[in-house]
């Protein structure tokens, strides 16, 4: 893994250790939490304000259950920290950027410049995500650009 | 037609661009071929045996004249001269260089065509109605639903890591041409009055269709969405596949596994519950969205003096036009259809000159439209009767003109051996044996509507579990062996074919063709076609034949 994973936030690094979903509900002071592709997110909503950090785990790049596992975090409302962990690759990261993860722990390092040009490259999105994108069904029917 | 906008541009330029900074990524060493391969495949680029292979998108079958010679130029230039049609509506070129595939990628995107996710465990190119603004039995046209769906999955942020592949099909008749229900999901338009005896548009959801090794009739479970609503409807149908598909197995990862073991009910319920949610998101374009789509696909202006009269005088057009000309909603018109099926041919192939000729048909007698069939052939939508016997025989002249549309020689087969990576066995010179054997059309149009269909292999590409008669190729102890079923049926009255017992070899199984064949032909009663006849008297009198 990478040194400090790659934030797309202003506040301070969340600092401690993620647990496991089964030891969140257990427990009922922790802060940050970690969310195997198995398990239903859906299980921290009633908690998600005590929650700084939920760390969703990509063991292969192949399994691609974590990206509804953000979009149903963010819908539910939750703003803190979402970081994508594990064989995340840069190709992927401007779509798990519109699921709402806004950071990124990628076992292997990530070129920066192609990752600027990766998250820089399309103007426009055709469908409603967990980011600011507006759709283009929305530019064409009169919304105007933010 | 659809004509892209400056959004649509963009995005399919854009990514030209990124597929060529991938491929560069990849020839440099920066990416390894395991990274590299989810990647290229959600662009339609496969490693076959013996090259790439390019799968470029025809969204919906349809095609201008202008994008249609883009095909056969791009099969000139970077391929051997010919292109393969699909059975999802798309076209393979087989013999790609991996670092020509970005420059092919920019050339068909100057006619607005992509090969976005033709491949990948991603949401693939929408399938619809070959017969769609043409046909009388429709209740709309499907297009412009289906070009509202392509934009709505094209680079779907949740929805390009799915456990696998995941197909659509779109029709609005009663009439099944597109096989709708063998489809992940399988969307029927129709028209539903609302509380003030209003006919309103919606569309009725079918779900875990499939083929493959384990093949599933989809099931109904929605009966009426409008069109507000489908956005967020299948938002939720995709969202409870990717979370709930199963990953351990790729042979049971399709969404039919799924809703086989958890029952269509209880999916449909999960679904409706995810709805309920997902409709709060505001993710649903507004209805002027859909009538901006629909007004693209505007019918043509009709020549309203059309005569509707024919002169039937040559014997060989006249075969022609029973055999492949379809009736048009239009008085006046016709629906043609160019079989891409010549006796020795390959099924579905197409020489650029023929892809040319086709284009040019097109433009001059069809309104600039082109439909690509799922079962491999070409259809001119919308044909003046008065010009049907100009385009006999330009097509006659191009080695297009085979009356043989849905008869024995009308066969679907996959690549197979001589391409595929994945297959177990031929299926080409298989498909050529048996047109060879019927070669006589006299004796294919005696046996009358007779859909058979060839997969090399168990993922059946060739859609062998819904032909009237399927053949399934296996390898058996390093030995090809051909396994047969009778009863499939890809259309409204979909069903999956059942094997008649222990395989045959290569001309085994085409002396099989003939003897089931024969059964039929003396136990069929007035009106039957082979599938009624099977239908009714069951598998016994064709095993007995075969195996005695």
């Amino acid at each position: 893994m990478t040194d400090s994973p790659l934030r797309f936030r202003d506040d301070a690094p969340h600092e401690e250790p993620a647990v496991t979903l089964d030891a969140f509900l257990g427990q009922t002071n922790a802060t940050a939490v970690r969310i195997e592709p198995g398990d239903d997110v859906r299980e921290l909503l009633p908690h998600l304000g005590q929650i700084a950090l939920i760390e969703v785990a990509f063991p292969g790049f192949r399994d691609g259950r974590g990206y509804s596992a953000a979009r149903i975090l963010r819908e539910a409302g939750y703003t803190g920290e979402l970081r994508a962990e594990g064989d995340v690759l840069v190709d992927q990261l401007p779509l798990m950027r519109r699921c709402g993860f806004d950071s990124f722990a990628p076992r292997a390092e990530i070129d920066s410049a192609t990752l600027q040009a990766s998250l820089s490259r399309y103007e426009h999105v055709y469908q409603g995500a967990a980011d600011g994108a507006v759709p283009v069904w929305k530019l064409r029917h009169g919304q105007p650009r933010p | 037609m659809y004509q892209y906008d400056q959004y649509d541009q963009s995005i399919v330029d854009t990514r030209v661009e990124e597929f060529r900074d991938q491929v560069k990524r990849r020839l440099s060493g920066e990416m390894t071929e395991d990274q590299f391969k989810p990647l290229r495949l959600m662009n339609g680029l496969y490693l076959q045996l013996h090259a790439y292979m390019l799968r470029v998108a025809v969204p919906y079958g349809t095609l201008s004249g202008k994008q249609m010679h883009m095909l056969a130029h791009i099969a000139r230039k970077y391929d051997r001269g010919y292109g393969h049609f699909t059975t999802r509506q798309n076209i393979q070129f087989n013999w790609i260089k991996l670092d020509e595939a970005p420059d092919i990628l920019a050339e068909i995107a100057t006619v607005e065509m992509h090969a976005i996710q033709t491949s990948g465990n991603c949401i693939r190119n929408i399938s619809s109605d070959q017969y769609a603004g043409a046909a009388a039995d429709e209740a709309t046209d499907p297009r412009p639903w289906a070009e509202l769906l392509r934009q709505w999955s094209t680079f779907h942020p949740e929805f390009s890591y799915l456990p696998r592949k995941f197909k659509i099909a779109v029709i609005a008749a009663e009439e099944d041409r597109a096989a709708m229900r063998l489809h992940d999901i399988g969307i029927q338009l129709l028209k539903r009055p609302d509380e003030h005896g209003n006919a309103v548009l919606g569309a009725k959801i079918y779900a875990g269709g499939g083929m493959g090794r384990t093949p599933f009739v989809a099931h109904e479970i929605k009966d009426f969405v409008t069109a507000d609503d489908l956005t967020s409807y299948l938002e939720a149908a995709l969202r409870v596949y990717n979370r709930y598909g199963r990953r351990d197995n790729i042979y049971k990862a399709r969404i039919k596994i799924l809703i086989h073991e958890i029952g269509a009910a209880e999916y449909a319920r999960q679904v409706e519950e995810e709805f309920a949610h997902v409709k709060t998101l505001g993710l649903d374009p507004p209805l002027a969205e859909l009538e901006r789509i629909s007004a693209f696909f505007a019918a043509p202006a009709f020549d309203t003096a059309a005569p509707d009269t024919l002169d039937r005088s040559d014997p060989d057009f006249a075969v022609w036009l029973d055999q492949n000309v379809k009736p048009h909603k239009q008085p006046g018109y016709a629906i043609v259809n160019i079989s891409l099926k010549p006796t020795v041919g390959i099924p579905g192939d197409a020489s650029a000159d023929q892809i040319d000729v086709m284009a040019d048909l097109g433009t001059r007698y069809s309104f600039d439209e082109l439909r690509v069939t799922h079962a491999q052939n070409i259809v001119l939508p919308h044909v003046r009767k008065a010009d049907l016997y100009a385009v006999w025989q330009a097509l006659d002249a191009a080695g297009l003109a085979t009356a043989n549309l849905d008869l024995i020689g009308d066969i679907i087969a996959c690549p197979g051996l001589d391409y595929c990576a994945l297959a177990n066995a031929r299926s080409i010179p298989v498909a050529q044996k048996i047109a060879d054997r019927f070669a006589s059309l006299d004796r294919q149009r005696d046996l009358g509507e007779l859909k058979l269909k060839i997969s090399g292999c168990i993922n059946a590409c060739g859609h062998h579990h819904a032909g009237h008669i399927g053949i399934l190729g296996v390898d058996k102890k390093g030995i090809e062996n051909y396994q047969l079923s009778l009863g499939g049926s890809g259309a409204e009255d979909a069903s999956l074919g059942k094997i008649t017992g222990p395989g045959f070899d290569e001309d085994g199984i085409v002396d099989a063709v003939e003897t089931v064949t024969n059964v039929y032909l003396a136990q069929r009663e007035e009106g039957e076609r082979f599938l009624d006849t099977y239908r009714r008297v069951g598998m016994e009198p064709f095993k007995v034949a075969l195996y005695g």
